[in-house]
């Protein structure tokens, strides 16, 4: 069972459910933290990473001698990562995706593929936790190579909990593209409901059943509500805002530690969130 | 000589658009015979990344000397100059008018690009 937990934008809390979902059960689970350009499950863990491997792609180069700047690689790029000059072409490896398809389509032989290192992946366990984390290097623009190598890490847990880059973009969709179920967090506040609606496009395009999560819970309106109610979104679980929560969060004190009651409300929204997966799979 | 510049319309007496990777046109100024001829960019406005080197290889394309522009990214700045094409940026008024200016020898080249570009 996969679960990835996302956002329209940064900072409404996706991590704190991530994290929280995982410390409240005790059979095995596994977290991936997905959110490659800015990893920080980790600071609320009781556990040290190791380095567990790199993450490379294949990129193109071109061996200007023998390009005759036919233009064949730059029709096959669907990225615009190529141009044409008199002096051959030209690839921008910060438009590059990386698929290869300029080096099939050149039968100069003028394009070659190098291997480069964008990412690194790591990991950690404690009790029935174990925590994966991949993480884009600095200064890499292609997140979605690190998030599927990430994934791939957790294969064989019976829970896989997913923190997904934020946002709607192709980093988003890498980590929750084959999620069974979506928890989308947001801030019951306007802004927090544009974001919202955004990310509900996305999972709806993508066809994942998915839920609602209010975070901090209290301190807006009755937008989000309205919204979910009238597309006929379920809210699978609200966290309050709650003084106490934030202040241990900012020092990577987790609520579930604090009080038993977050423990029973997390395991909750998981609950929520399975039966939101076997309903759809009786359909 | 040839003169690229970004267009908003199919009419050198409208504006010139000052944006360089969605501009919807390129008018090509020919000065040997005063001849002008508008290339669309159009598959270019909708584009979800590398609009900028797109845009350049368009002008590459139309074999102009000198491209004329608003504003001009890193990337489309590499193809350029690596074709051999001047640019000038910071160009406003007129398709007409800018054209003359250029002309008069009152527009200069860019040593550099002067935007930041974008990432996706
Ligand atoms: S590898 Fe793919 S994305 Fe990269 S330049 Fe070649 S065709 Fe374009
Ligand atoms: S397909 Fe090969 S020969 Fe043709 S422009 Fe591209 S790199 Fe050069």
């Amino acid at each position: 069972m996969k679960i990835a937990v996302a956002s329209g934008k940064g900072g409404t809390g996706k991590t704190t459910v991530a994290v929280n979902m995982a410390l409240s059960v005790d059979f095995p689970v596994t977290l991936v933290d997905a959110d490659v350009e800015e990893p920080n499950g980790i600071f609320f863990l009781p556990l040290t990473l190791e380095k567990s491997g790199d993450v490379s792609i294949r990129e193109p180069v071109v061996n200007s001698s023998r390009c005759t700047s036919c233009g064949a690689c730059a029709k096959a790029c669907r990225f615009n990562a190529i141009a044409i000059t008199p002096k051959g072409a030209m690839i921008f490896p910060e438009l590059c995706h990386a698929c290869g398809g300029c080096f099939m389509a050149c039968r100069e032989g003028a394009i070659t593929e190098r291997e480069r290192v964008i990412g690194a992946l790591s990991q950690g366990k404690a009790g029935n936790l174990t925590f994966i984390q991949g993480e884009l290097n600095v200064g890499e623009a292609l997140a979605p190579p690190v998030i599927r190598e990430a994934k791939k890490r957790a294969e064989e847990a019976s829970l896989i909990i997913i923190d997904s880059p934020p946002g709607t973009a192709c980093p988003m969709v890498a980590a929750v593209g084959d999620a069974d179920f979506v928890l989308l967090v947001t801030e019951p506040t306007p802004f927090g409901l544009n974001d919202l609606k955004l990310a509900v496009e996305t999972v709806r395009t993508l066809s994942r059943p998915f839920g609602v999560v209010i975070n901090r819970d209290g301190i807006g309106d009755e937008g989000v509500r309205d919204y979910c109610a009238r597309e006929g979104i379920e809210i699978v679980g609200s966290v309050p805002d709650d003084r106490a929560v934030a202040e241990h969060y900012s020092r990577g004190i987790p609520a579930v530690v604090l009080s038993p009651d977050y423990k029973a409300l997390f395991k909750e929204i998981l609950r929520k969130a399975k039966e939101g997966i076997s309903s759809k799979e009786d359909l | 000589m040839k003169i690229a510049l970004t267009a908003r319309e199919k009419n050198i007496d409208t504006e010139m658009d000052p944006r360089f990777g969605r501009a919807p046109f390129f008018v090509v100024y020919d000065t040997e015979w005063g001849s002008y001829s508008f290339i669309d960019n159009e598959q270019n406005l909708n584009a979800a990344q590398g609009a900028g080197v797109q845009a350049a290889q368009n002008v590459v394309k139309t074999g102009a000397d000198v491209l004329i522009t608003g504003s001009c990214g890193p990337k489309a700045f590499r193809v350029l100059q690596t074709s051999g094409i001047d640019i000038v940026v910071g160009a406003s008024g007129s398709i007409k008018e800018v054209i003359e200016l250029y002309n008069k020898g009152e527009l200069k080249a860019a040593q550099g690009p002067d935007v930041e570009g974008h990432w996706v």
